[in-house]
């Protein structure tokens, strides 16, 4: 294990996040906030922890492994969360750290689960910086830095492929620093699209910003009680729209950006994704038309919920605790499952549920004809064994932790819908749950263990499991190479 | 410069860490996905797994955009036909990898013209050529030839009983009367690029330039000459080993080739009608002296394992050889068998490796003085470049101690017409001029990069 390099690339990241805060600080300073001073001391800490990290652990050695790459990318995504919640607590807004933790963990993680109770009470630089995390977590922490700075080492590929989501992270051109640079472009200008949008449907710039941050990292933090649901049609349309746009895997965008259309359209990640939103707006309008007037309200509804918790973001037009079972069912379905790979929402991954169920079917098939030899195609493709065994462990791991995470957060005195939708929203980055964590609920009620509990949970779906094991096993750490 | 690496052997890696590593972006394709994974784990490269012949697998690449394609896939014919596809898909530049020997021949020239090739690599025959070169002057560990032969740079090491040792390069210069430069040297895993106060010692490798009339005067002041081979035991039938025998036998020196396979040898037989053609097991050593390996001038072992040619060669020394080549494909056991002090080693692989580098700082660069030949040096601790001097510029004109060098480089030769100069201080570079300079540490792509 190369540490120098694990806590110099660290250090650096803590330097980063000092930056990033400018963003509320101007918001905060705009509107004569007093919590300016929380991000300036919160800017302060990242600085000299940052400095002193990179300072103490310089090296000549630049090689890493994947190993280094797991530890790197969970290693910086903790510290992240730890400084990002400094401003809540100094400013006295979130009085408790564990809550602030909380929160800033769920705004990374883009999960969007909350455990404010009055959002509207809240100054606007915080409410940006809460959306901020979202934005800035959503395309990638590490990404980002490998976007604009020279390149560390050669290998950073491995950390790349630690925090970019999805069973298989390639490259779109031969340099990690342009395939960044290229995500990340591609990022900004969707992001930008859609606060233009925003702004002509009547929103002010700092609203349009805050949603938009929100919908880009399928977050959900919204500065409203009440979320979307206050907002004209229009507003609900267009992130309807970039709930699913961000959804879909960004190499996609690329390679029509490059014109090679035929890739785009015979994708099968993205026409699955399509079948699965459209079959579940469908069904879903047909189980709740009862309760609202027109079609059109009904439509509306049906597909912002849909692409709301399929994309994983978490925003709401109507509190779907009180639709009809079979609707909160679909809803909980799609939970497990999330969108693309390489897109910025959680779940399971689309991808990995095709060659779940593609393999199940191979499996089924050796059942009846022994001696039959086969094939899993993905994307046109045969897959290999070592990729298919990867999804089913990966697959197996996620529902062990999941299962863990219910088993530790059981004592708590809700009921077993809020406690199993809680641990869902969480693990799957979602945000709003059902039952007391519905989206007008919150989880300010949880004691703080299962709040930490839950943090985790939120880090362990958001990079995939793998980073945050090795983070937490010591023989990674104690073995020198 | 984007590149394409079509094939991913021992070669095609070996081509791409060096590519990579002086800042192009390259593409590897190669049909072996493991190879793929394995590359993009330790390169900042893209894979592509897939046939290099497919138009899909190329278009996934991004061959339309790619400035030189590269086919070094185990097969001549898939090289040359994903050449000429990828040239046919807008790849700028193509070279493939053509070792057949039934191709290399009269063919070779029709073949590039019509597949459009920008050049034909030919690994086998680059090595059994620097094999050649050693054979015929043997003092050296390597030779390295610029400027059609005008200019030659020699390694050799100096052993415990040289004339050289102990003495600076100012004495050295005084004492010898000659023209000649020595331009680098390596002690230990270090290389020097020296001035006139560094003292040389036994165990130093050096490199040294001269012209080839002075380099024999040299040699012999040094007595240092040993008598070009007039007998040479070759082991394994190699392609190498093929071309290696042919240029020995126009020379009219007594070849000997020891094979194991039988249709191999018969093969042999038919294409060289001079040499002597042996079938057995060499790593008998019975056979060995059977086949007079104590009365032999030079001894090269070509078989296709590593391994083997090392032991043999040390077989070889202590049976009192003169000159054992070995070749030796694997950078890790090159290093090992260079310390074990085993006579010239030769890998096809960083021939290879050197002819791509040098054409693409070429095609990098724009001003026109160009790189015309790059040789590593020291396995890669230091450069040797052949740049023509295309124009008037600030190098021009002036004498050459007034010139504002970048560190760890030395201007090593100068070519003008007929004339091979080795510079001093006060000579200065014209127009038109070829010029050898010797760099560690710095990547040049240009003559005028030599300048601070």
């Amino acid at each position: 294990m190369n540490r120098r390099m694990v806590f110099h690339i660290c250090g650096m990241m803590t330097v980063l996040e000092a930056v990033l805060m400018i963003l509320p600080l101007v918001t905060s300073l705009i509107y004569g906030e007093k919590c300016v001073y929380s991000f300036v001391a919160a800017m302060g800490a990242a600085l000299i922890l940052g400095s002193v990290l990179m300072l103490a652990s310089k090296t000549d050695d630049h090689v890493i492994y994947s190993r280094e790459g797991f530890c790197i990318t969970a290693l910086t995504w903790v510290i992240f969360s730890a400084i990002g919640a400094l401003p809540f607590t100094i400013s006295g807004e979130i009085p408790s750290y564990v809550d602030a933790f909380f929160e800033t963990v769920s705004g990374f993680t883009t999960t969007g689960a909350s455990i404010l109770r009055d959002v509207e009470s809240m100054s606007r630089g915080l409410l940006m910086w809460r959306s901020f995390t979202h934005w800035v977590g959503g395309m990638g922490i590490l990404v980002m830095v490998m976007a604009v700075l020279p390149t560390l080492t050669d290998r950073s590929i491995h950390i790349m492929r630690a925090e970019m989501p999805g069973p298989i992270v390639g490259k779109l051109v031969p340099r990690v620093r342009q395939t960044a640079t290229i995500l990340y472009i591609i990022y900004i200008a969707l992001t930008l699209l859609q606060i233009v949008l925003l702004l002509a449907g009547g929103m002010n710039l700092f609203e349009a910003m805050v949603h938009t941050f929100g919908t880009a990292g399928t977050g959900g933090f919204s500065s409203k009680a009440d979320s979307i649901a206050g907002y004209s049609p229009y507003i609900q349309w267009v992130i309807t729209i970039f709930m699913f746009i961000f959804g879909i895997n960004f190499n996609l965008y690329y390679l029509a950006l490059i014109r090679r259309f035929k890739s785009v359209f015979t994708s099968e990640e993205l026409w699955t994704y399509t079948a699965i939103v459209f079959v579940s707006v469908g069904a879903i309008a047909v189980n709740i038309r009862p309760l609202y007037d027109t079609l059109g309200e009904t439509l509306r509804h049906s597909a912002f919920q849909v692409m709301t918790i399929v994309s994983t973001s978490g925003f709401a037009t109507a509190d779907f605790n009180l639709w009809p079972q079979l609707s909160k069912c679909i809803l909980c379905i799609l939970m497990f499952v999330g969108a693309c790979a390489g897109s910025t929402a959680g779940g399971l991954k689309v991808s990995r549920v095709i060659m779940l169920g593609k393999s199940v079917k191979r499996e089924l098939k050796k059942m009846l004809h022994p001696r039959s030899v086969s094939a899993v195609r993905f994307e046109g493709k045969p897959l290999d064994d070592a990729t298919l065994s990867g999804v089913g462990v990966y697959f197996a791991l996620y529902m062990a932790i999941f299962l863990g995470t219910f088993l530790l957060i059981s004592f708590e005195p809700f009921d077993f819908e809020t406690k199993f939708t809680s641990v869902l929203a969480c693990f799957n980055n979602v945000g709003p749950g059902l039952g007391a964590v519905g989206p007008t609920g919150n989880y300010a009620d949880y004691t703080a263990f299962s709040k930490i509990v839950l943090s985790v949970s939120m880090l362990l779906g958001r990079l995939e499991i793998y980073p945050v094991i090795f983070l937490l096993s010591p023989s990674v750490w104690l073995r020198k190479r | 410069m984007k590149i394409i690496i079509a094939g991913c052997g021992k070669i095609g890696s070996a081509v791409i860490e060096s590519l990579a590593g002086e800042g192009n972006d390259v593409v590897a394709v190669d049909k072996d996905n493991a190879v793929i994974t394995e590359l993009t784990n330790v390169y900042d490269i893209m894979g592509v797994c897939g046939n290099a012949a497919d138009c899909d697998t190329l278009t996934e690449a991004g061959v339309s955009d790619c400035g030189l394609f590269v086919a070094m896939t185990e097969s001549d014919e898939l090289n040359m036909l994903s050449c000429f596809i990828a040239r046919k898909m807008g790849a700028e530049n193509t070279i493939a990898r053509i070792r057949n020997p039934e191709y290399n021949d009269d063919s070779l020239g029709f073949l590039r013209q019509h597949l459009e090739l920008s050049m034909a690599i030919n690994p086998e025959r680059g090595a059994a050529q620097e094999i050649y070169n050693i054979l015929k002057f043997p003092s050296a560990l390597k030779i390295e030839t610029f400027s059609r032969r005008n200019l030659e740079l020699i390694e050799f090491g100096l052993s415990d009983e040289s004339a050289l040792c102990g003495k600076s390069l100012t004495e050295i210069r005084k004492k010898y009367d000659a023209q000649f430069l020595i331009c680098c040297v390596q002690r230990g895993e270090e290389v020097f690029i020296p001035n006139g106060n560094f003292v040389l010692e036994a165990g130093d490798k050096i490199g040294l330039t001269a012209s080839m009339s002075e380099m024999q005067k040299l040699m012999k002041m040094l007595k240092s000459l040993k008598k070009s081979a007039k007998d040479v035991i070759v082991l394994g039938g190699s392609k190498t080993a093929f071309y290696l025998a042919q240029l020995l036998e126009n020379s009219g020196t007594r070849v000997k080739i020891i094979e194991q396979d039988e249709a191999r040898c018969r093969e042999l037989t038919e294409e060289l009608p001079f040499a002597t053609i042996i079938r057995g097991n060499g790593t008998e050593q019975e056979l060995l002296m059977e086949e007079g390996l104590e009365s032999c001038d030079a001894f090269v072992a070509l078989t296709g394992f590593d391994e083997e040619n090392i032991l043999l060669s040390i077989f070889a020394s202590i049976h009192n050889v003169p000159k054992t080549v070995v070749k030796v494909n694997r950078d890790e056991l090159a290093a090992m068998a260079r310390n074990m002090k085993l006579g010239s080693i030769v890998s096809p692989k960083e021939i290879t490796s050197n002819i791509l580098m040098q054409y693409a700082r070429a095609l990098n660069n724009s001003s026109g003085s160009s790189v015309e030949t790059l040789y590593q040096l020291f396995n890669g601790k230091a450069e040797a470049l052949e740049f023509k001097v295309a124009a008037e510029s600030k190098l021009t004109g002036v004498p050459l101690r007034e010139l504002r060098l970048k560190p760890n480089i030395l201007i090593a030769g100068i070519m003008r017409g007929r004339r091979t100069i080795i510079p001093s201080g006060s000579d200065m570079l014209t127009a038109g001029d070829r010029v050898v300079v010797i760099s560690s540490k710095n990547r040049l792509n240009d003559i005028l990069d030599i300048l601070k």
